[in-house]
């Protein structure tokens, strides 16, 4: 009787000592998450107005907004949207669906994955030398070709895994009707993952929005409203970075002001696409 | 196992007379390099329920999944021998997979309906086959949903998805989604197991009556079902068949030990 209660209180001081470590984990995290959103919050919130949206990025020492950096952002994003979503659809069905059994589908699923731990840093290099140095120009579409490599791995890793995630009975049902294969994936595969690949798609252009390092090196900047996309354009990571780095307090506020915008549509993304995936169960 | 012979004595006598739809001879079945069927020639009679039954791993449902030839979705597995279906061997390359499986439709164990409404459901496979107008649409999908016994409980909610019924409604509807392309013949794989027991004895009263129209192939593990409702028995064990023949002999008079042993119960 007593070694087994010695034995009980040996467990239970263990479990009370792991479950510490957890939560005092936890806590440390949480404290750094809930810091940073603070800070970008009171910060962002008391830098917001409606001249934002209205004015072009101010010279030092005037007041202005981000309008041209807002529209910039939208294109080049939007750009990478439309190169990455396509392709990456289709590279992930065709891992999911037609290189079962080859060895190919696991070295592109290894090659996909380098892809998409790649330092963004290093894809904009290469889409600096590649584009931006080939057409003597930077550009909004190098920006945006530079963001769709990075857009386009999580694409394929999120179609591949939905498209796995469909149960085969459910392949073999729609092929036992004598429907060809293709038909099965569009009509039926395609039906049953889709709440898993948009919310893949919301999350890669959630991860896009903030990248900074590809577009300092082909997209660049600009003072002024420009929706040519073949020069360079403003975009809310870029001017955040430019901005935060001067000296000069009117840009303070402005870079607080986009990073709270761009924080608030990061978390809209991911909670629009966690509603989304929810809804897929009923 | 089995508690009393009375549930086959109703058990109609295999009509000999008939013709076979599906013939097979000398099948072997590979999946890699394990051979899960060995040298297998049976035949199944047109317009009478076969089952197969056997312990589990037997090779019953891979010889089901020859006759449609679903298992070409999976690399490394392959058939040899011939299958024919009114004379043709099926087994062929040349032999048009997607008008096979038009003509043999096939109900898993589990009930899959596809991600789309009820009425879809059915119409899908309809669609890809035949121009039909809506209105004759319409009627071919009441028509399947009434074979499958399922139409009362759903004809006020065609729209709604599929994946709103019960488990029972849903086998039935999987059901009607095979009948409703005509196919010539059915094959069941287990299609009761999930179900309770109600649902069980509606897709039982359905397989009688879709007799009439289709050459049934009907996996189960259930002694009792094959009793029930099948015209003729295999029995399967280690990826051979050992036994066949009218259902009444193989249950109340077998010439196999193993068969013997198996339907009383004494393995499985």
């Amino acid at each position: 009787m007593t070694t087994s209660n010695s034995l009980y209180r040996y467990r239970q001081i263990k479990s009370a000592i792991a479950l510490s470590l957890a939560t005092v984990a936890t806590v440390i995290g949480l404290i750094f998450l809930v810091w940073i959103l603070w800070t970008t919050l009171i910060n962002g919130i008391a830098a917001l107005s409606p001249r934002l949206l209205t004015e072009m990025t101010p010279p030092p020492g005037e007041d202005g907004g981000l309008a041209n950096a807002f529209m910039g952002s939208l294109l080049i994003v939007l750009m990478a949207v439309v190169l990455g979503t396509p392709i990456g659809i289709l590279a992930g069905t065709y891992l999911s669906e037609y290189s079962r059994g080859k060895k190919i589908g696991d070295l592109v699923r290894f090659v996909n994955d380098i892809l998409l731990s790649a330092p963004s840093i290093i894809i904009g290099l290469f889409i600096y030398e590649l584009v931006v140095r080939q057409t003597g120009r930077f550009s909004g579409y190098a920006g945006g070709i530079a963001l769709g490599f990075i857009f386009l791995p999580v694409v394929v890793r999120t179609t591949d895994e939905m498209l796995r995630l469909v149960p085969d009975v459910m392949r073999e049902a729609a092929l036992s009707l004598g429907i060809p294969r293709w038909k099965v994936t569009v009509h039926v595969l395609y039906r049953a993952a889709s709440a898993g690949i948009l919310t893949g798609v919301l999350l890669a252009v959630a991860r896009i929005s903030g990248e900074t390092a590809p577009l300092l090196f082909t997209a660049l900047n600009n003072q002024y409203w420009s929706t040519d996309m073949s020069g360079p354009m403003a975009n809310i990571p870029v001017v955040i970075f430019q901005y935060a780095m001067s000296p000069y307090d009117e840009w303070h506020t402005l870079a607080w002001a986009g990073a709270f915008v761009m924080t608030a549509i990061v978390l809209l993304l991911s909670v629009g696409s966690r509603i989304i995936l929810s809804r897929r169960g009923k | 196992m089995l508690q009393s012979s009375s549930a086959l004595d109703t058990g109609r006598t295999a009509n000999t007379m008939k013709t076979d739809k599906i013939t097979l001879e000398n099948v072997n079945f590979f999946y890699g390099k394990t051979q899960a069927i060995r040298d297998v020639s049976i035949s199944f009679p047109e317009r009478q329920v076969s089952a197969l039954i056997g312990p589990s791993g037997c090779g019953k449902s891979t010889l089901l999944r020859i006759l449609n030839r679903i298992y070409a979705l999976y690399p490394g597995m392959r058939a040899t021998g011939t299958v024919k279906l009114d004379g043709d061997n099926i087994l062929d390359p040349r032999y048009p997979m997607n008008e096979l499986r038009a003509r043999v439709g096939m109900v898993f164990q589990k009930p899959v309906p596809f991600p789309m409404s009820i009425y879809d459901n059915v119409a899908y496979g309809i669609r890809h086959h035949e121009r039909l107008s809506k209105t004759e649409m319409d009627g071919r999908v009441e028509e399947a949903l009434r074979q499958a016994a399922l139409w009362d409980e759903v004809k006020d909610k065609l729209k709604q998805s599929g994946l709103g019924l019960s488990g029972g409604q849903q086998q039935r509807l999987c059901i009607a989604r095979g009948v409703a392309l005509r196919p010539e013949v059915l094959l069941l794989d287990e299609p009761t197991s999930a179900l309770d027991p109600i649902s069980t004895a509606k897709v039982e009263e359905l397989i009688a009556q879709l007799k009439a129209n289709f050459t049934i192939v009907i996996v189960t593990h259930n002694m009792q079902q094959a009793g029930r409702i099948s015209d003729n028995t295999a029995f399967m064990y280690l990826g051979e068949l050992i036994e066949h023949g009218p259902t009444s002999q193989i249950f109340e008079a077998p010439k196999n030990k193993r068969t013997e042993d198996y339907i009383t119960g004494r393995y499985g």
